[in-house]
């Protein structure tokens, strides 16, 4: 190696910056996905989010519907692209890309006309809205509250349609844990789920390593915890229960059981779904679930299971994700 | 000035005319290996700017997953540091060291692809990445320390730290434009960021010598470096207030989160500019670290490295303070690059010439490692202390503990007078 002259290193150098570089244009070259096309629509119709016998989702990230009574069967694909959709009552949420780098939270109408956009920062995550339609949150990851950990952090935000009062984190509400005033930089709130009210609405918030199911009030800016390691929370059409994600021994890492729990007596029931849930489940009635679940190639499908621990998980829409009721 | 010889990293320009002569006090070994890092930087930063998009758009985790993978491994980095260091020295091949941890990091990029959706895979891929990077600053900051006369060092780490910084800044530029070609394959960005990383390795193994022109040269009938001669590197005073100090300096420190954090709530910054708090420190520490190495070898390392706790104590005081608005964002970035740039390279300048050169790596690897575990320390008691006394109270107290940590390196470090002066023992 010594014996190289300077000249000669410079050429080896210059050697493997034009051998690399080939490797990695030609990486490229066949990674470069061909620009995206709206998919086909299918059907006479146009996708549009009035109360029916329909199920929202989305498929190869665009808004679609399919008929409650054949949900594998024909398919209606909008040209409007989303990461996470949810409708009630004609009013939509629309988690969309804005740039590469961010997103815009999207209130849509009942023809997915845009409303009301607010950019948020962060990776797109949940979306929700009240029964009433009058209510929407999100939530997003962020990247750099904690920029030297990697760690990731969320907000979540809420919007009244109906004032155009926004919330854009939830944590500058006050905070009582435990029956007492909380306060850390560590809290992250999630999987907002609205009650009849339009003004109360359960959550989960996250400091110091655990995981609460809090209840939040959007006029007096206030949430309080009512159970540890409740995730996501999806209230049940009567009011009566909660959906949510349950990690396995407290543990994340264990992956989750998708999980209901009645508000009444506090108890919690496990569902027939075994496979880790990591979604804020959709009411399709009073009593089926329906959530997202991966393939190993990370392939989405919506899959249904009965609320009440009875019966067996069902693969309902192929190929999508984000399900919705439209109610 | 000093990046006028990115362009030219090998030869020792003959000296014609002063101004050749200042450049030239750089040594060309110093300027390998600030390319080398510019180089592998920009490598790094391009897998960081995408890696949580990756993983939660690309894959589909659940941050909470990601959040599972974090955290764990700091601990074995900071041990393995020091093993590094100590075989770096026991066997005299710090640039091989340092080539493992470089190759080790660019290995990690290829990993990622292989790991798929494995969350494990992944946990597995991004500590061996660390492990690189855990292993190979020591034996980088040796070789700076070996190939520089002592009263150079504050330049040379300067000119490092610099060149050190650019690359952070091209990263992830590189890998917004490798997306812009390729569209949403984080793939691309990986094999490519691999790629840089591994001309990194190349220029390393061609240009850095282990054994620089006029460096100290143990002679190979020197006895090898033992065990005990590693613990009884803690036995000597200098080395052991130095450790102390930089360990000190960890825990004045609250962490780049917080700070940001505060600053963006105190200016009620909107949430879209939150990454570029660290982009304009970051401007602040590229900017600054040539010319405060350079004023260190001029007045002294300490006073430099106090003038750096001074600028962050004014940098805490200023978020607890009176000033809002965008004067408060320019003014806490500055004086927190300012810190930076004034401590980082110039410690360990301040470090190297108290290292016995046969040990030195291993010294430099105790002085990183101290550091960098009282550094969590502090960022948990300052989390701590914002949950009890609210954000403003708790920086407050960091700033009061600056200022007792400031005290405590002038009593550490003053003493020795040959610290402060340039006539610094080999």
């Amino acid at each position: 190696m010594t014996a190289l002259s300077t000249r000669a290193k410079l050429g080896v150098v210059a050697a493997s910056a034009v051998l690399l570089g080939s490797v990695a244009a030609g990486y490229a070259a066949t990674a470069a996905e061909p620009a995206r096309t709206p998919p086909p629509t299918s059907g006479d119709q146009a996708v549009t989010l009035d109360p029916g016998a329909r199920l929202l989702a989305i498929t190869d990230r665009h808004v679609s519907t399919v008929a409650t009574a054949d949900p594998a069967g024909p398919r209606t694909v909008s040209g409007l692209e989303c990461l996470r959709v949810y409708a009630a009552a004609g009013t939509g949420v629309c988690l969309k890309p804005e740039t590469a780098w961010s997103y815009q939270v999207v209130v849509l109408d009942s023809a997915l006309r845009q409303q009301r956009a607010v950019s948020v920062p962060g990776l797109p995550n949940r979306a929700r809205v009240s029964a009433s339609g009058r209510m929407v949150s999100w939530t997003t990851f962020v990247g750099g509250d904690s920029y030297t950990s990697s760690g990731f952090s969320t907000r979540t935000g809420i919007l009244d349609t109906t004032t155009g009062v926004t919330v854009s984190s939830l944590e500058e509400f006050a905070i009582t844990r435990d029956g007492r005033s909380y306060r850390s930089p560590d809290v992250n709130f999630w999987g907002v789920t609205f009650t009849a009210d339009d003004n109360r609405f359960y959550a989960t918030m996250s400091t110091g390593g655990k995981r609460y199911l809090v209840r939040g009030d959007v006029a007096a800016r206030s949430v309080e915890t009512l159970k540890e390691n409740v995730e996501c929370p999806s209230l049940s059409p009567d009011g009566t229960r909660v959906a949510f994600k349950e990690a396995i021994d407290a543990d994340p890492a264990k992956g989750w059981r998708l999980s209901v729990l009645d508000l009444a007596t506090m108890r919690v029931t496990a569902t027939a779904e075994t496979s880790s849930v990591d979604d804020q489940a959709a009411w399709l009635d009073g009593g089926t679930l329906a959530y997202t679940l991966r393939q190993d190639d990370g392939q989405p499908d919506v899959w249904t299971v009965p609320a009440d621990g009875s019966g067996t998980p069902k693969l309902t829409i192929p190929g999508a994700e984000s399900p919705s009721p439209l109610t | 000035m000093y990046l006028s010889t990115v362009s030219r990293p090998v030869t020792d320009p003959p000296e014609v005319g002063p101004r050749r002569r200042r450049m030239a006090m750089v040594s060309g070994n110093v300027v390998a290996l600030g390319t080398v890092s510019l180089i592998t930087d920009i490598s790094a930063e391009m897998v960081a700017a995408v890696l949580p998009l990756y993983l939660v758009l690309g894959l589909q985790l659940s941050p909470v997953a990601f959040g599972v993978l974090d955290g764990v491994h700091t601990g074995a980095t900071a041990l393995l540091r020091v093993v590094g260091g100590y075989a770096a020295d026991r066997f005299r091949r710090r640039k091989l060291i340092a080539g493992i941890g470089y190759t080790l990091s660019a290995v990690a990029k290829l990993g990622l692809l292989l790991a798929g959706r494995s969350v494990p895979a992944i946990g597995a891929v991004i500590a061996v990445d660390r492990l690189g990077k855990g292993v190979r600053s020591a034996p980088r900051d040796a070789l700076i320390t070996l190939s520089t006369p002592p009263e150079a060092l504050g330049r040379a780490f300067g000119v490092h730290r610099a060149m050190d910084s650019v690359g952070a800044f091209l990263g992830p530029l590189a890998a917004f434009a490798v997306l812009l070609v390729v569209g949403e394959s984080y793939d691309a960005v990986f094999v490519t960021s691999f790629c840089v990383a591994a001309l990194a390795v190349v220029v390393l193994v061609l240009f850095v010598r282990e054994r620089p022109a006029g460096a100290p040269t143990d002679g190979p009938d020197d006895p090898k470096v033992s065990v005990r001669e590693a613990f009884g590197l803690l036995r000597s005073r200098p080395t052991r207030r130095i450790v102390l100090a930089a360990a000190l300096l960890g825990l004045a420190t609250i962490g780049d989160g917080f700070v940001y954090l505060l600053l963006q709530r105190r200016a009620e910054l909107d949430l879209h500019w939150f990454p570029l708090l660290a982009v304009g420190t970051s401007l602040a520490y590229l900017l600054l670290a040539a010319p405060l190495g350079v004023l260190a070898d001029r007045i002294g390392r300490l006073p430099v490295v106090i003038g750096g706790y001074s600028a962050l104590g004014a940098a805490y005081l200023l978020l607890a303070g009176p000033v809002d608005g965008w004067p408060l964002i320019a003014l806490t970035l500055a004086l927190y690059g300012a810190f930076y740039a004034a401590t980082d390279g110039v410690l360990i300048a301040l470090a190297g010439p108290v290292l016995p050169a046969r040990l030195r790596t291993t010294g430099i690897a105790l002085v990183q490692t101290g550091q960098a575990l009282a550094y969590l320390v502090s960022s948990v008691l300052f989390g701590l202390a914002w949950q009890a006394w609210g954000p403003g109270n708790a920086i407050r107290v960091a700033a009061v503990a600056v200022a007792g940590v400031l005290v405590v390196t002038l009593l550490l470090l003053a003493t020795p007078s040959r610290l402060v002066t340039r006539k610094v023992p080999r």
